[in-house]
């Protein structure tokens, strides 16, 4: 991460590509891009000095430095509404409030619409897995892999901080995938695995599984264009975690419960975890399984091809659609 | 820490905006977030102070205005008020709430000059 000005974007690297530039303005309106690799770069020197923040009384949050004009406003009553936008006069100010109603993570469900027409343009069946680090996600995965290699096309999209260790793994099983390093980002996002796609030859008609950063919080936040999210959790952790991280279980379609052989050595109530988790989220579906021996395995397949024949018929349906409206014309 | 990706999206928009409406500067960022959407306003803030340096909005004053969540109670079959995402619903004491409400976050406004 720069440590200036805190930009973690610069550091993902996909592998076969060089690490992309950072593009920045600066106040006086110029932009310039450069590369991050093995160097921080000089940024203006912070003149705001610090600022301060702090909570009124109606709940809302409040920031600002102490360098420019700050009008007084009685306490409990927000700034914006009363200030110089729109008060002003035309000519005493140039000061203006412009109305944007723009959604912060616009830009990445923008990227996550492409992703998605793309992936259902090859009838291809996109899942996020997500899970905290350790949850046996990539286990679970070389086992789903070698099992329906030979039935269905299959690439891995692996998100890690660092290494390509887990895309090795993948691909010793044949399959092939492509190893995504955030850096100093804690998350996939859409932008990210749309060049990915790019990349790696996609299974049309077949399964690609995004293996996202091990991280419970963030990945929730970011739609990559897939068909699902699908949340891992191990008997070897807490059977409460869906409460803790309550975002993700919201987010997921699908709850795998890993770990199920050591299921006897540990003190994990399997039911009370899956209330936890239907309370955050009553539709969730739950399925249980060991990644190392098997067990479950059957019925996580068997979702597979459920939600792979889902995304084949609405292909054809689409296809269908379109031949009749040329044969009709 | 996807709160600095968050304030990176809100400095595109921001810088976005004000090149399109010839700023100088701009002195005041307006943030509608949702209680129930994925992000902590406090850590938001600091990681604003920390990618507009250097930019348009340096400095900028920087207001959040929370937006109660709310949800749609299947029990009850009405809308209620909710402050988490694992709150039971305030009428019936249980779970089946679909949130409908304070889930987004966007920049509403921003001050410029």
């Amino acid at each position: 991460m720069c440590t200036v000005c805190g930009c973690g974007a610069g550091e993902t690297r996909i592998e076969g590509q060089p690490p992309h530039e950072h593009e920045h303005e600066h106040a006086d309106g110029t932009r310039h891009s450069h590369p991050h690799e093995g160097e921080t770069h000089a940024h203006p020197p912070a003149t705001a000095g610090q600022g301060h923040w702090h909570q009124h009384a109606d709940g809302s949050w409040h920031s600002h430095s102490h360098t420019h004009d700050h009008p007084y406003v009685p306490a409990g009553t927000l700034h914006y509404g009363q200030g110089p936008a729109r008060a002003h006069a035309p000519g005493l100010s140039q000061a203006r409030m412009v109305r944007i109603e723009q959604d912060i993570l616009g830009k990445n469900d923008a990227y996550a619409r492409a992703n998605r027409e793309h992936l259902a343009g090859q009838a291809i069946l996109a899942l996020n897995l997500v899970s905290s680090p350790g949850s046996g996600k990539t286990s679970l995965l070389t086992r789903t892999l070698t099992a329906l290699k030979d039935h269905h096309p299959l690439a891995v999209i692996e998100g890690d901080q660092e290494t390509a260790f887990d895309a090795e793994r993948i691909r010793a099983t044949g399959v092939p995938a492509l190893q995504i390093n955030t850096g100093k980002g804690c998350h996939l996002d859409a932008h990210m695995v749309g060049q990915a796609l790019a990349q790696i030859a996609l299974p049309a008609g077949g399964i690609l599984f995004i293996e996202n950063v091990g991280n419970l919080v963030c990945p929730a936040a970011f739609d990559l264009g897939e068909a699902a999210k699908v949340a891992i959790l191990s008997v070897t952790e807490g059977a409460d975690k869906p409460l803790k991280y309550p975002d993700m279980f919201h987010a997921a379609r699908l709850m795998i419960i890993n770990k199920m052989d050591l299921l006897p050595y540990v003190d994990f109530d399997v039911d009370q975890a899956i209330a936890y988790a239907r309370r955050i989220n009553p539709q969730l579906q739950v399925l249980t399984v060991s990644a190392t021996r098997g067990d479950g395995f059957d019925a996580w397949l068997a979702w597979l091809d459920t939600e792979l024949g889902a995304v084949k018929q609405t292909r054809i349906d689409s296809l269908e659609r379109e031949l009749a409206r040329l044969r009709g014309a | 820490m996807h709160e600095m990706s968050l304030a990176e999206g809100v400095l595109q928009i921001i810088e976005e905006t004000a090149r399109r409406e010839g700023a100088r500067r701009v002195k005041q960022v307006v943030l509608e977030i949702g209680r129930l959407s994925s992000v902590e306003p406090s850590a938001l803030a600091f990681c604003f102070d920390v990618v507009t340096r250097g930019s348009v909005a340096e400095g900028a004053e920087l207001v959040i205005d929370e937006i109660q969540g709310s949800g749609w109670c299947m029990p009850c079959g009405k809308t209620v008020a909710l402050g988490e995402r694992y709150a039971p619903c305030p009428h019936c004491g249980r779970f089946q709430i679909q949130p409908t409400g304070g889930t987004d976050m966007q920049v509403r406004e921003i001050e410029i000059e």
